[in-house]
């Protein structure tokens, strides 16, 4: 048990607590900002995982502007601030499927890999990244940028106002 | 560094995702479950992958920005025609309540 396994550990309990209180809280404000807090905990992993830029994006991108979209989204729709009763549907299906597959695979992984160690990959740097994305990777970023542009005309035409808008 | 631990968060991660996702009923606290089952696999990746999973993870980044946008659109859309966003209201087959009239066969009538 290094420093970085009780960094990992640490990190790794703050974002599954925090994402457990994001799927039960009562109140839909709430839920937003303990997805903060487990953002950042996935992005402090990333960051021990010596993945610099990835957690930089991570940051800037999910914390910044997803969470930002999401409690505009909960503002827009004037979900109510506070305790609200109707959030859930009766879970155990639910509880059944979900702790199914979350333990399911964590005994399958823990299983293979047991008390192993691996050495660190390189630092995952803008340097690297970028040259492993635009020597390797280029036909991928580029689809992807086609699918922003795609995303950007859809959320567009799907938000017009005189699609189906009777008031 | 031990694969397991990051590995072990990654699948607890997922598994509270899929409960979220299958739990809920507001359609915005269905798309946070969304983002943590992402975030989930986008730990697997870089936890598993070295450099070439962190490319696959900023990839998956992008994409997930992308959903958030057109869902965020769609959620938006739903509020503004039935006034509600919960997911088990809206109807899979019937058309709208009552469908707009074209303006010109308000005119012939």
């Amino acid at each position: 048990m290094t420093g970085v396994d009780a960094l990992l550990l640490g990190l790794g309990a703050v974002a599954v607590g925090a994402a457990l209180l994001v799927v039960t809280t009562r109140q839909v404000v709430r839920a937003g900002l303990w997805l903060v807090v487990t953002l950042g905990a996935v992005a402090g992993l990333y960051l021990v995982l010596a993945a610099e830029l990835l957690a930089w994006v991570q940051v800037l991108l999910y914390v910044g502007a997803v969470v930002v979209l999401l409690l505009f989204a909960v503002m827009l729709t004037r979900a109510p601030i506070g305790v609200s009763r109707d959030l859930d549907r009766p879970g155990w299906p639910a509880l059944l499927v979900g702790a199914g597959s979350g333990f399911g695979l964590a005994a399958l992984l823990a299983d293979v890999y047991r008390w192993s160690t691996v050495d660190f990959a390189p630092a995952g740097n803008a340097e690297r990244v970028g040259a492993d994305i635009f020597r390797t990777w280029v036909l991928p970023f580029e689809v992807l940028s086609v699918l922003l542009l795609a995303a950007l005309v859809g959320a567009i035409v799907v938000s017009r106002p005189e699609i189906g808008g009777r008031r | 560094m031990h694969p397991t631990i990051p590995f072990v968060t990654a699948a607890l991660l997922f598994g509270i995702g899929v409960y979220g996702v299958l739990r809920r009923r507001n359609a915005i606290l269905v798309l946070m479950a969304v983002e943590l089952m992402l975030n989930a696999v986008n730990l697997l990746l870089v936890a598993a992958g070295g450099l070439t999973g962190q490319v696959f993870a900023l990839f998956v980044i992008v994409i997930a920005a992308a959903e958030v946008g057109v869902g965020l659109a769609i959620v938006l859309q739903l509020y503004r025609l039935r006034d509600t966003i919960s997911v088990d209201t809206v109807p899979l087959s019937d058309p709208a309540p009552d469908p707009v009239v074209p303006v010109e066969a308000e005119a012939l009538r």
